[in-house]
């Protein structure tokens, strides 16, 4: 069943097979390229390994019933993940071109993909570098000793502790009140806050210092940025597993729960982690893949990076979850020791007449005894599996449960500064890929003159990306960024990634997209790739779209604020939006959905305009003083494109 | 006679017994030995109740600037395994007479740390019960740890964007060198032959005397 939908002028808009071979026999094209494979395989894991594999993954998978959520992960990365990676690698290792290059040249109709991809890039990108800046706070406070989340702050009149961090913890109000000092709803804006302006303007600063002359300087980063998370990752491994209740961690991590299979939930939440997790949609991965040499193995890229997505998920939940079954014990063994000490306290017994062993049976003795007391004392319940499965995803994550593991770790310091330089270079890898799907479509919308330069173009990008960030670091910015993240960063992706396969598969064809394929690796990719480029994964992504679609138009959705004067406080606080917040939603999830429609109506409206006013034909003067001013003119333009060359390359 | 010596002699510990037990002016103490110190904890005993009743002693006695507190009028009753005990306070100069509980508390505040290193245990560890511990002061940094770390990052990144740019800069200026030096040549291919001289490719070929440009010898 071979659908082809009519496509006039394809051949005129690519280059053929021995064009291709040309330039890459003699080096004349003048896109950048990489210096070697491995800047490449680094530079596409950095893009797909970043902090929803560190604290997204490791949620998902234990609330989904542990090891049984590798099952639907497992299957959905096969069918879905590397099917549509492979796609992107090899339609831009074909092409040639970034994303809007590439989307204008399969169809002129589907420029609208390729603007769209350029916005849902900017936008995650203004929030995602904010998370980067939150975690250079985490990391520039990490250079002390006790760590300022340790503890709480006496308040004014050295009578007691701060109320707001007495009543919470020392890390909450930390986290809440001196990193964000969040105000108490999305409509009170709360001010600029001067410390987290620093750390912004850091963020962008490191990030244009890498990306300042696109992948020249990118690839060079990424040997660092990409290989110093697996490094921590496996310090924290060793440490980890030293530590007491580590082991109980993993255990509640990957003890399965087969019963959870049955829940379509868990399939559809796979779907969207394994789709979120590659960074498909962003038109970073197609621009990279455009760098490579024309018959680079783009297949092998695909499934490589792939198994090396999954693994890092999977190792990072291990690291992860070793270090919250400590802290889970630890506060376990804190609940039982206050209550054996209001126990040994009540009863005057001598210290060590209860234990952390005999806790139970010394509790019953003492029920039989004087039941009225026993009750009277109110003692906690302690459950460590309660504290194991305490919501630990997201921002909460890293920056509440994971500092305060790290407080009861002797040397908590280092391991702060080691935790929070891993965050950061997973964050800034996946930063590259988000810039480059900016600047690259950018630069072939032509937005800005020509006689700017790269590193004047990236300059300027990443300072309107600053300035706009400035959103996020406000008062009620946190609340700001759960929105971008809930709208921006998902309903769109799904639709441009189901586009791109319509695109490639029934607009751009099957069949010249397999005889590329032939040309480039120098096989007909399999019955695999067929099934899944053209059913099996539009129909995933499909599926997935029509559940998020339904879960946000019926539900009333609603943010959680951390607001001292609630009743519940300190547990968050669940609001309502108020009404012109449907408005930006309509704005951040609407606006990429929509240019793909929208673009090709308004090209189709220009096209009609065009046809009723004809241009008059050039007349073409039959003289030989025309005919060698033209040749002049021509060299003239000749030499002017090679000197620009010098200048750009 | 013998009744009233007896009397005498059983009167003093029944009284202070009576003056510790059903006093206002006394605090509850509570020792957390075994927590603190694990397997180096001490036994309590006789001994260590003289310790502590010599420190209060010595507390009343620097709070008050008054050399007559002994350790006799430090009355301690209900003492439990737990280690935790009733303690008062009797005047000097008036054995019945109890000190008030604001002065004792004072005096305990003031000397918290002593009493605390005299029996190697903490503010958590040996509990006064009413007297809240003074908390510590907070450490206050001339410039914030944070913000130094922030200079020293901005400013590798300053470094690094200025380097890159002036890399860039200095790229541009030889290039702007070579390509007016190939345009020139280029200029005098053209304007002398359309094909003739491009097919040499550039500074190839063999040099003819007879040729070159030596305006010395033309202009003669």
């Amino acid at each position: 069943m071979k659908l082809q939908l009519p496509n006039p002028g394809l051949e005129d808009r690519i280059l053929s097979h021995d064009e291709l071979e040309r330039l890459e026999v003699e080096e004349a094209g003048d896109r950048p390229k990489w210096d070697n494979k491995a800047q490449y395989m680094l530079t596409c894991v950095g893009f797909c390994v970043g902090l929803g594999n560190v604290w997204r993954f490791p949620y998902l998978c234990q609330s989904h019933g542990g090891g049984a959520f590798m099952i639907p992960f497992l299957i959905l990365l096969v069918l879905e993940g590397i099917p549509l990676l492979h796609l992107e690698f090899a339609i831009g290792q074909r092409l040639r071109k970034g994303s809007v290059g590439v989307w204008r040249t399969i169809n002129p109709y589907m420029l609208g993909v390729g603007i769209a991809s350029l916005c849902v890039s900017f936008l995650v990108s203004l929030y995602y570098n904010t998370i980067i800046a939150w975690v250079l706070w985490y990391f520039f406070n990490s250079f002390q000793e006790p760590l300022p989340w340790s503890q709480c702050p006496i308040n004014a009149n050295r009578t007691g502790l701060v109320s707001e961090c007495e009543r919470s913890s020392p890390v909450d109000y930390f986290w809440y009140r001196e990193t964000l000092n969040t105000s108490a709803a999305i409509e009170e804006t709360g001010g600029l806050q001067w410390g987290m302006i620093l750390c912004l303007i850091s963020a962008w600063g490191v990030l244009y210092v890498c990306c300042i002359r696109g992948i020249e300087t990118t690839g060079k980063a990424v040997y660092v940025t990409s290989t110093l998370p697996y490094v921590v990752l496996t310090i924290f491994l060793i440490r980890g597993l030293t530590l007491k209740g580590s082991v109980d961690g993993i255990k509640f991590l990957f003890t399965p729960d087969l019963n959870e299979l049955a829940n379509p939930t868990t399939w559809l939440d796979a779907g969207a982690q394994v789709f979120y997790s590659f960074s498909l949609a962003f038109g970073g991965l197609i621009s990279f893949s455009s760098y490579n040499s024309v018959h680079n193995n783009c297949e092998q890229d695909a499934v490589i990076i792939s198994i090396i997505n999954a693994f890092t998920s999977i190792y990072a939940a291990t690291v992860i979850y070793t270090i919250i079954g400590f802290r889970a014990t630890e506060r376990f063994d804190d609940c039982l020791s206050g209550n054996i000490l209001t126990l040994l306290n009540t009863f005057d017994l001598p210290e060590g007449n209860i234990t952390l062993d005999n806790y139970h049976e010394a509790l019953q003795s003492l029920n039989t005894t004087n039941p009225d007391i026993i009750s009277s004392l109110a003692l906690k319940t302690c459950d460590l599996n309660s504290f194991l499965s305490e919501g630990v995803e997201g921002t909460g994550l890293a920056f509440i449960v994971f500092t305060e593991a790290i407080t009861k770790m002797p040397l908590s310091p280092l391991w702060s500064v080691l935790f929070f330089i891993m965050l950061f270079c997973l964050g800034l890898s996946s930063m590259f890929g988000n810039i480059e799907g900016v600047l690259v479509p950018l630069q072939d919308l032509k937005v800005f003159p020509k006689s700017w330069s790269k590193e004047v173009i990236s300059g300027v990008t990443c300072l309107v990306c600053c300035l706009f960030g400035l959103i996020f670091v406000q008062g009620s910015g946190n609340y700001w960024l759960a929105l971008f993240d809930n709208f921006a960063g998902s309903i769109p992706l799904l639709i441009i990634a189901f586009s791109e396969m319509i695109g490639v598969v029934y607009v751009y064809g099957i069949d010249r997209f397999n005889e590329d394929l032939i040309f480039m690796i120098g096989h007909k990719p399999n019955i695999f790739w067929q099934a899944t480029w053209r059913f099996i994964s539009p129909l995933i992504m499909l599926a997935i779209f029509i559940f998020y679609f339904s879960t946000i138009v019926t539900k009333e959705i609603f943010y959680i604020a951390w607001d001292p004067e609630s009743e519940n406080f300190p547990t968050l606080e669940k609001k309502p939006y108020p009404s012109w917040i449907y408005v930006i939603i309509f704005f951040l999830a609407g606006i990429p959905s929509l240019s793909i429609p929208g673009t090709a109506v308004f090209r189709a409206i220009r096209e009609f305009c065009c046809k009723k006013q004809p241009s008059a034909p050039v007349q073409e003067i039959d003289c030989v003083s025309y005919k060698v001013h033209a040749q002049v003119e021509e060299l003239k333009s000749q030499k002017s494109q090679k000197s620009d060359q010098m200048f750009y390359t | 006679m013998l009744a009233g010596v007896l009397l005498l002699i059983f009167l003093p510990p029944l009284v202070a017994k009576d003056l510790c037990k059903d006093s206002q002016d006394g605090f509850k103490v509570r020792l957390s030995i075994k927590t603190a110190l694990g397997e180096e904890a001490y036994d309590w005993n006789e001994s260590e109740m003289f310790l502590f009743r010599s420190t209060l002693a010595y507390a009343m006695r620097k709070e008050t600037k008054n050399d007559t507190y002994d350790i006799t009028n430090i009355l301690v009753c209900n003492d439990t395994p737990r280690v935790s005990f009733m303690f008062v306070v009797t005047s000097p100069g008036q054995p019945d007479q109890l000190i008030p509980k604001e002065q004792v508390e004072k005096a305990v505040r003031e000397n918290k740390h002593r009493i605390n290193n005299a029996f190697l245990l903490s503010d958590m560890t040996l509990e006064f019960l009413g007297i809240p511990p003074t908390l510590s002061a907070p450490i206050i940094y001339d410039t914030e740890p944070w913000l130094i770390v922030f200079g020293v990052v901005i400013g590798a990144v300053a470094v690094g964007i200025v380097a890159l740019l002036m890399s860039t800069v200095s790229k541009k200026r030889r290039a702007k060198e070579k390509a007016a030096g190939l345009s020139e040549e280029d200029e005098g291919i053209v304007k002398e032959n359309g094909t003739a001289l491009s097919s040499f490719g550039g500074k190839e070929g063999a040099y003819n005397q007879a040729f070159s440009n030596d305006d010395r010898f033309t202009k003669l």
